[in-house]
């Protein structure tokens, strides 16, 4: 039989081509970020790219170690644990002490990744993972957000000076009119504002996340559906008198960016099926937004994530592509 | 009676906490503080010691069909006087662990040593099954105590031991630090059990 001629569709994994590896994946990604993170270096200073480092750096050390120990093969060379450290330094304030980083790298890799079998096994993201488990344990230095506004210093190393501000989201609920003050849709969508490390510039997270999905790393459907989900409901719902004005900030705001192009689509913690990904997307999306209207966080994007990481093997346990070549239940009667 | 077999198996082989898994809500519950891991590691210790002392007396008398019942107003009756007692001298500890002392009636360690032990053995073969099983309790409560209030809250006893600039770590106090030490725990113990049988093994079959 010719399978050339078949007309196949090729859907859900696994279909690697052989030109195509972990590695290659993971330093489309880690290229994707680049632009997030030049410009949190052009807006924070020196001490982004050096958390960054460290960050990264810690992680591939703990994923050494662990396999290290348990003499395991190592498997450094797939980048995965670069792209959990440099995402882990994105989704923290930039003023974070670098232990910190290194001990929720920590976290991320050994306690999530490694002790459920390592990359492939673990259910839930680990950068996100991480940065839940710094925000349990040190809640002030997590939420304490420097101001680039109030001084910008290329070379700001110990960042001892600092000026605090709350960041878009800590606004919106409270105080929609002071926001849309403080900082235009422009700022928000270029990255004027305060925030995580990473997640300030939702144009820089557009450009990294377009090219993923021109490089046909990840595909659109989790992306689309988290970030339309978000739009809709603060269309819906809005603060103010002006829904496009409410939804744009909605969605420049806070680490929505990062979270659905970078974090909802890692391969290992989402559906398999389109459809899987599309109902996925929009349960990261309504409960994103129910945290940031109703919860006591001002954002939801990570615990939303890791909540429907949660979820998954139910919707693919329920989202199964089509079977040819079965009798269904029904004809069998 | 073996009082060394039986003490190795309390604290080690057959530990209550880390190899039984009984008694674990308590465990995680109170796990915050030293002052706390001791108070309730010795009530369990003298509770269970004194309930199998005593459901050894009467295995010949309680009926099969109702022991469980036998066994908790037994239980049910040393745990009033502890926390009577506890209330009378130790009014801060008894206020600090709350609920968890009246909750010893339902623990399953000592249901389960009443079921499994005290019922079949000696008085005698009891009350040392009851001291070793409640030592054993009460070294796994202290060793999560150590780690939950030192790392968690920088002090022990309340006395400040890192140095002033240590960050406290606020998971290990709350209740997610107490399943995230003890799963930790728990596996550093079958990983030693573990190696420790394979060595007796090996020795084994070396001699055969």
């Amino acid at each position: 039989m010719d399978y050339k001629a078949l007309k196949l569709i090729a859907s859900s994994n696994p279909h690697i081509r052989n030109n195509e590896d972990t590695r290659s994946i993971m330093l489309d990604v880690i290229i994707a970020l680049c632009p997030a993170l030049a410009w949190s270096i052009y807006r924070f200073g020196f001490r982004a790219l050096l958390a960054a480092a460290v960050s990264v750096g810690s992680a591939m050390c703990w994923e050494w170690l662990y396999r290290k120990a348990l003499k395991k093969p190592q498997t450094l060379g797939d980048l995965s644990a670069a792209v959990t450290g440099l995402l882990l330094s994105m989704v923290c304030p930039v003023t974070l002490p670098y232990w910190m980083l290194v001990l929720g790298n920590f976290f991320a890799i050994v306690v999530v990744k490694q002790l459920y079998g390592g990359l492939g096994k673990n259910f839930m993201n680990p950068a996100l993972a991480g940065r839940a488990a710094l925000v349990a344990c040190y809640a002030s230095q997590m939420t304490s957000w420097i101001d680039p506004n109030a001084g910008w210093a290329p070379l700001n190393l110990h960042g001892a000076d600092v000026v605090t501000a709350a960041t878009p989201m800590a606004m919106i609920g409270e105080d929609f009119a002071g926001l849309t003050a403080t900082y235009s849709v422009s700022d928000m969508f270029i990255g004027f504002v305060g925030g995580s490390a990473g997640e300030i510039s939702s144009m820089m997270l557009l450009i990294g996340g377009l090219y993923l999905i021109f490089r046909k790393v990840i595909s659109w459907h989790i992306p689309v559906a988290y970030i339309g989900s978000v739009a809709l409901l603060a269309l819906i719902f809005p603060h103010g008198n002006d829904p496009v004005q409410y939804m744009l900030y909605s969605l420049f705001g806070g680490g929505l960016m990062l979270g659905a192009f970078f974090m909802a689509t890692d391969y290992v913690t989402s559906p398999v099926t389109k459809k899987g990904q599309l109902i996925f997307g929009v349960g990261c999306g309504l409960i994103t937004v129910f945290i940031r209207t109703f919860g006591s966080f001002p954002e939801g994007v990570c615990y939303s994530i890791l909540l429907m990481n949660c979820t998954v093997w139910i919707i693919d346990k329920h989202v199964k592509p089509t079977r040819f070549g079965v009798v269904k239940e029904a004809a069998k009667k | 009676m073996n009082f060394g077999k039986q003490f190795k198996e309390g604290l080690l082989t057959n530990n209550p906490v880390t190899v039984q898994l009984l008694g674990m809500c308590s465990t995680l519950a109170i796990t915050t503080s030293m002052a706390n891991g001791i108070g309730m590691g010795l009530s369990v210790t003298i509770i269970l010691t004194l309930a199998n002392i005593f459901i050894a007396l009467l295995r010949k008398v309680i009926p099969d069909e109702v022991r469980i019942a036998c066994f908790i107003v037994v239980i049910a009756g040393f745990v009033t006087m502890v926390d009577l007692s506890l209330q009378a001298f130790f009014p801060a500890i008894a206020k600090s662990l709350g609920v968890f002392i009246p909750l010893i009636v339902v623990n399953c360690i000592i249901l389960g040593r009443a079921e499994a032990f005290a019922s079949k053995n000696t008085v005698l073969a009891s009350a040392v099954d009851g001291i070793c099983q409640g030592i054993g309790y009460t070294a796994v409560l202290l060793v999560l105590c150590f780690f939950r209030e030192l790392l968690g809250a920088g002090t022990l006893f309340g006395v400040q031991i890192m140095p002033k600039s240590y960050v406290p770590a606020g998971i290990l106090v709350l209740p997610v630090g107490g399943f995230l030490c003890l799963g930790a725990l728990i596996a550093a113990m079958q990983w030693g059990l573990k190696k420790a049988e394979k060595k007796n093994a090996k020795k084994e079959g070396e001699q055969a």
